[in-house]
């Protein structure tokens, strides 16, 4: 334990001095101070190694101090779960905060996964694709998924709360640097609304650990006043710990706030979704990293991110620095580094004509200048020991140091502005992608814009491979993606950067290539003899960091996730012993007691031998109402609708315009103008939205209204031999009698106690039936009205896997079950109706194509076991021919084991199967192949006489 | 995530929204051929432009309108009731039609 923060400047930084706090790593205890991130904590402690890269477990140190960090990805314990791959230099160090390196075993400075780099020549670019091939995938993989990948998902109940809130603003600023809160301000004083999303904890950018002069003030002055005044303006936001994380059409931008993230009671993080009028990006610019040998090496740092660790977080992160860049700006970063106690030794350039006014800066500090140098190699293996370059007249030589800030140059961070649909150009002298061409109602600014504070006017030469064929040179730190990988892709032919970066994976990891894109492109643009330019980018997309899960679902989760419908007596259904299961969106009673398959069989028998109660409720209801409505019908169903009389109910099916059946049921004349369509229960709503989208976009000269009606009425299906009985003595309901209520009649009324009713008489089960429909606040009073009437245990409630089971048996379509995306009337039996109906209808040019007359189509039929006692479920496939060639020629749709007829049936779409009825076919499923006998699709009744009685 | 103008409602959130796809050509008569009949069923223009299309206010009024939209830049030109004709729609200064994604 090391509580003295001996890495800690005496003076200086913004961080509370006056305060500490105490956090574990990796089971240690450590001390820091408010204002820390973890990363600078831990530095000020010493600890350089934080984390171990993806593939090769290389011990890695922290690398930059923002969002842009491949390497310290640390697991959090926060709330009541575990938070993986967290940057350590955006976490802010927080007391009692617990928090574990990851990828590594035993521990982040000892792991046995380093084996893989010392066999690294096994693992290349691409070599999943090469090995793990014999004697197949699957005897690899368990290894590799628990090699691969880093962090521990979180288990248990995630405690954090999650919101999602909608904000409207005139300006959107992304980025609190000095452009940012300069355009904020402007905006402000202009009295426009101003939302700022900043990433870090603090407002500033790098105002934060560098100065300069800003409007004639010192700007650490500047920041505080612009800071001061931009809190007292009612119309500004500020929002710090807010990752602008992705650019949407008309200027929508989602901002991940974890401003509360970390609150010990209780976290919460929201999901803005924030509509701008216009949208600033002050995103800044990243700094790059230089290429050579064991550049991955811990105590080898962004220049930019040693000023940072120097000036904002007073910490030392080496005793001997030595500089490796290749442009001005790694040349401010050292010299400031310098000045703030942290001894620069050299600094080695691989530009020939450095200026005039660094070399003076630097021959007065002391340092040491090797311009127009190679850089070749890093020592040292867990640290850094020495730097060797070849120098400008070819002697290689050697700096003494322990910490190597490197600066390959800035490229501006343009995620957003790419995903916004800007533009970016190489700009060939600062080697870097530049905003070249702005979408609209979005202004980019400062180094986010290609303008560099610090540039001086001379040029960034781009990283070139060094000739150092022993040591490796990382390209991405977080993958393990060296030069000599891209070399390989190069090699094998993956010259388009969408293919580079894909076989090598250079940028897929985590960090999404912020500190490797540009290096990865310029390499395959040297290696093939263009420029980065010709080459271009991969696209970057949301989001620019990443987002919980958590976040992006918000409140949608557990029961607000997809929120169940409930029947209006789902009490009651409870309280009679049903089990339910999700049918749609609906929660409906599947059986009612204990055992499935004995309450199914005894359900199906009910109805088949005495009389069964069925709760329909969700059979969607559609009223159609006006001059046209019979008009507007006719074009609709397959059916003919003009010729039926009021008070009468007629099947019918309807047909998209491909000809394609997508839902059947009964329509109903409620009177001259006015009919009732009922639907499918899972297809209610869709059908409703249909028929208005063809009302509203191609019959709107028709007059008529739709209404649908689905929720407004609970229906009491009552089916069996014994159901009229039941039903008749239900006091105020009209005769029930077959000679003045047969079956496909329809009747409305008033019940005794005054309620309104309809009534219907249709079958689903091929028993006498009737569909009794009440307002929904009467469903559960009816259905024991209904019970008591029938005498105790007369009424067996029933389930939908027993209807299932009924119609089934019967042989009537299921729409969408026993039909897929092809099937069309004529498939199903339905081609004699089709043709009677001489008008046009929606889908009856579709079925004059030959090849929707075509009779080996796979046709609807009905198939029975030769083995009585076998069974099998849908989705089996009829088969012919020998082992060899056998090929499928269709599907069972629905199977069941009839209770009533004591074996298993089913049907299912056959090639050709109009024409195949008796015919004896094999039916596999799961190595077994049962030969089975195709009949006629009704198993129960065919001439409908029980339907009718 | 667009911002439509409901002709009806005014300005809201494309979440609010049902997307109808291209405006189709008028349906054929029962007697036209084979591969005309596969055109208007299957055929669409998908231009890089303006786009003529169907959206309905199904979290609102309800009602099926027209859009023409540039599928470039996502900006909105017009909207038009369902049986209204075309308008005219001046995209001169839309120089940066290709200047988006």
């Amino acid at each position: 334990m090391s509580p003295s923060q001996p890495f800690r400047k005496s003076q200086g930084g913004r961080i509370d001095r006056t305060r500490t706090v105490a956090f574990r790593f990796d089971g240690r205890r450590y001390l820091g101070h408010p204002g820390d991130t973890l990363a600078s904590a831990l530095l000020a402690n010493g600890v350089k190694v934080m984390g171990r890269s993806m593939k090769l477990h290389r011990p890695r140190g922290v690398l930059s101090a923002g969002a842009e960090e491949p390497n310290a990805l640390i697991g959090v314990d926060w709330g009541s779960g575990n938070i993986p791959s967290i940057r350590a230099t955006l976490m802010p160090a927080l007391d009692g905060l617990v928090a574990q390196s990851q990828n590594c075993f035993p521990s982040v400075n000892f792991d046995l996964g380093r084996a893989l780099d010392f066999t690294h020549r096994l693992w290349p670019a691409g070599f999943y694709y090469k090995m793990f091939k014999w004697p197949s995938w699957r005897a690899f993989e368990w290894a590799v998924r628990r090699t691969a990948g880093i962090g521990r998902l979180p288990d248990g109940t995630d405690g954090t709360r999650y919101r999602h809130l909608n904000s409207h603003c005139d300006v959107l600023v992304v980025g609190s640097g000095p452009s940012g809160l300069a355009a904020a301000l402007e905006a402000g004083r202009r009295g426009e609304d101003v939302l700022v999303a900043e990433q870090d904890m603090a407002f500033g950018g790098s105002l934060l650990h560098d100065s300069m002069a800003i409007d004639g003030a010192a700007s650490d002055d500047w920041l505080e006043a612009t800071l001061a005044e931009l809190d007292g303006m009612d119309n500004v936001r500020l929002m710090a710990n807010a990752t602008a994380a992705g650019c949407y059409d008309h200027n929508l931008v989602t901002v991940h706030d974890r401003s509360a993230a970390y609150r010990s009671d209780g976290p919460v993080e929201t999901f803005h979704k924030v509509r701008a009028r216009r949208i600033v990006l002050a995103t800044g610019a990243t700094e790059q990293p230089m290429l050579f040998g064991n550049n991955d090496l811990p105590g080898i740092m962004l220049a930019g991110a040693v000023h940072a660790y120097a000036g904002r977080y007073a910490v030392n992160c080496g005793q001997r620095v030595a500089g490796v860049v290749n442009n001005d700006f790694g040349w401010h970063s050292l010299l400031a580094v310098h000045d703030a106690g942290t001894p620069v030794r050299a600094v080695v350039d691989t530009r020939g004509d450095v200026e005039r006014e660094l070399l003076d800066a630097a021959e007065e500090r002391g340092i040491a200048v090797h311009p127009g140098a190679t850089p070749l190699t890093a020592g040292g293996s867990s640290g850094v020991r020495g730097f060797r370059f070849v120098a400008a007249n070819g002697t290689t030589k050697q700096v003494d140091c322990d910490l190597i800030a490197m600066s390959g140059g800035l490229n501006p961070t343009t995620q957003l502005y790419s995903q916004a649909g800007g533009k970016l150009r190489y700009d060939e002298r600062r080697h870097c992608f530049v905003p070249d061409k702005d979408p609209a109602d979005l202004d980019v600014v400062g180094a986010a814009s290609g303008r560099f504070d610090r540039e001086h006017g001379s040029i960034v030469r781009p990283c070139t491979v060094a000739p150092v064929p022993t040591s490796r040179q990382w390209v991405d730190f977080q993958h393990d993606v060296t030069a000599a990988d891209i070399e390989l892709a190069v090699r094998e032919n993956y010259v388009s950067v969408e293919h580079m970066k894909r076989y090598t994976t250079a940028g897929m990891a985590v960090d999404q290539g912020k500190t490797s894109n540009l290096g990865a492109l310029s390499l395959l643009a040297q290696l093939t003899g263009r420029s980065p330019g010709e080459v271009g980018t991969t696209t970057a997309r949301p989001q620019f960091m990443p987002v919980t899960m958590g976040a992006i679902a918000g409140n949608r989760r557990g029961d607000f996730y997809r929120p169940a419908k409930r029947l209006a007596a789902h009490d009651w259904h409870a309280g009679e012993g049903a089990v339910f299961d999700d049918y749609g969106a609906w929660k409906r009673p599947a059986f009612y007691g204990d055992d499935r398959a004995a309450s199914i069989a005894r359900e199906v028998l009910a109805v088949r031998q005495s009389v069964g109660f069925f709760d329909g409720s969700p059979l969607g209801k559609i009223e159609v109402k006006g001059a046209d409505a019979a008009r507007f019908l006719d074009r609709i169903y397959v059916n003919n609708v003009l010729t039926l009389k009021p008070g009468r109910v007629r099947y019918g099916l309807m047909l998209n315009e491909n000809g394609v059946v997508i839902d059947d049921g009964v329509f109903v004349r409620l009177g001259e103008d006015h009919f009732l369509v009922n639907t499918t229960s899972g297809n209610a709503e869709r059908i409703a939205a249909w028929l208005e989208e063809w009302h509203q976009c191609e019959f709107f000269d028709m007059r008529l209204v739709l209404s649908n009606v689905t929720s407004q009425w609970a229906v009491a299906t009552l089916a069996g031999p014994d159901a009229r009985a039941v039903l008749q003595s239900l006091p105020g309901l009209i005769d029930l009698s077959t000679a003045s209520f047969p079956h496909l009649s329809f009747a409305a009324g008033q019940l005794a106690d005054g309620a309104p009713y309809r009534l219907q008489r249709v079958s689903f089960s091929g028993e006498q039936s009737y569909e009794l429909s009440v307002p929904s606040n009467r469903a559960a009073s009816i259905f024991e009205r209904l019970q008591a009437a029938a005498g105790p245990g007369k009424l067996v409630p029933i389930g939908v896997e027993a209807l299932m089971v009924l119609r089934t048996e019967k042989g009537f379509v299921h729409v969408g079950v026993d039909t897929d995306g092809t099937t069309n009337p004529l498939d199903i039996g339905f081609g004699a109706v089709v043709d009677r109906k001489r008008r046009d209808f929606i889908g009856a040019r579709s079925l004059a194509r030959p090849n929707d007359r075509r009779t080996d189509r796979r046709q609807l039929v009905g198939f029975e076991l030769l083995d009585r006692n076998a069974s099998v479920p849908a989705g089996a496939h009829f088969v012919t021919g020998n082992d060899g060639e056998r090929r499928s020629e269709g599907f069972v749709t629905s199977a069941c084991d009839s209770p009533t007829l004591g074996r298993t049936v089913g049907i299912g779409l056959i090639e050709g199967g109009f024409g195949r009825k008796g015919e004896e076919v094999l039916v596999y499923d799961s190595g077994r192949n049962l030969p089975a006998r195709i009949v006629d699709p009704c198993f129960y009744d065919p001439s409908g006489e029980r339907m009718r009685a | 995530m667009l911002r439509i103008p409901c002709p009806c409602c005014g300005e809201r959130d494309e979440a609010e929204f049902r997307y109808g796809g291209e405006v189709p050509g008028s349906i054929p008569q029962t007697d036209v051929g084979d591969e005309a009949w596969a055109d208007y069923l299957f055929a669409r223009d998908n231009p890089k432009g303006l786009v003529h299309e169907r959206w309905c206010h199904s979290h609102g009024c309800g009602q099926w309108f027209h859009v023409v939209r540039d599928t470039v830049t996502h900006r909105i030109h017009a909207v038009y009731g369902v049986g209204e004709p075309r308008p005219v729609v001046d995209c001169s200064n839309e120089s940066q039609a290709d200047g988006g994604r």
